[in-house]
């Protein structure tokens, strides 16, 4: 089992780099996560956005976070993604699977995936 | 829902909105029964809102008028022979002792039982989405006991480290993980 003291190597480990990251982040990831996105499988998509990230190395410049009801329950789970200067893009009924699709081609590429957008899902 | 983890989700999600300080978390399990009880320490409700809140079209969200995560939850106790109890105190009545405490009771032998799920996967959302909210989880099994409280967490990461670093909630995860394995 994790220690507490396997936290605060962590902290040891994390501290500079945290003070770095602020106020930095040109992309952020939102998933929609009211009931009706959590209803709809919304925890799972959330949770490979969060590890799929951190595990590509994009922490620096991607910033995953939480909203209430976008509006449009019947697409959920839905996942927007804002970035300076471009258009936002939505994507809908998103999985696990998809979203580390959209990692790799998207955050990490540099270009929508197209087929999970909501325009080609209407 | 498909798992009362993402009723705990949902519900203390709640709690958030309600601009609550700390949210408790406690699952207590029985062999016949598992009794989920969230509390927090938010803006609590006014009686004539709260005794509507588990009616579908009293809701705070802003995008339509129809919310279902109480009911959903009242639904799913009530189908296992259980129920939903919910007390508040608003603010303006009780400035020193505001909050609201949700508590569900499920009758797990029925054969409409709802799975617990992955309860892990949902106080980590919980704390990634709201870093700067303490949760203080547990869980009482008749096997043994689960428990996460995150104002313990802080006080080792400091200042500097923010709960929703990737590396403490996988740290979260594994800790969580190896308690209800029974690791020592």
């Amino acid at each position: 089992m994790k220690s507490l003291a396997e936290l605060a190597a962590i902290r040891e480990r994390m501290k500079d780099r945290v003070v770095l990251r602020e106020g930095q982040g040109d992309i952020r990831v939102v998933v929609g996560m009211a009931t009706c996105g959590i209803a709809a499988g919304a925890r799972p998509v959330l949770s490979a956005f969060v590890e799929g990230v951190a595990n590509a190395g994009l922490s620096d410049k991607v910033t995953v976070t939480q909203t209430g009801c976008i509006g449009i329950c019947q697409y959920e789970p839905v996942v927007e993604v804002f970035e300076a200067g471009k258009e936002k893009v939505t994507y809908v009924k998103m999985t696990a699977d998809k979203a580390k699709e959209v990692i790799e081609k998207h955050l990490k590429g540099g270009s929508p995936v197209a087929e999970y957008t909501i325009g080609q899902n209407q | 829902m498909k798992e009362l983890s993402l009723n705990i989700l949902d519900v203390a999600k709640n709690s958030v909105k309600a601009g609550a300080s700390l949210v408790g978390i406690e699952i207590d399990e029985t062999d016949e029964t598992v009794k989920i009880t969230i509390s927090d320490d938010g803006c609590g409700m006014k009686p004539d809102f709260l005794a509507h809140v588990t009616d579908p079209f009293t809701t705070t969200r802003t995008t339509r008028p129809v919310g279902l995560g109480l009911p959903l939850l009242k639904l799913e106790a009530e189908q296992t022979g259980g129920g939903l109890e919910i007390t508040s105190r608003h603010r303006d009545e009780f400035p020193d002792s505001h909050g609201t405490v949700t508590s569900a009771l499920f009758y797990k032998n029925h054969i409409d039982m709802t799975p617990l799920g992955d309860v892990i996967g949902s106080l980590v959302t919980l704390i990634q989405g709201s870093p700067d909210i303490d949760f203080k989880f547990i869980h009482k099994m008749p096997e043994r006991e689960v428990s996460l409280d995150t104002r313990e967490l802080r006080e080792v990461l400091g200042e500097d480290v923010p709960l929703d670093t990737p590396d403490v909630l996988v740290w979260i995860t594994e800790n969580l993980k190896g308690q209800y394995s029974g690791e020592e």
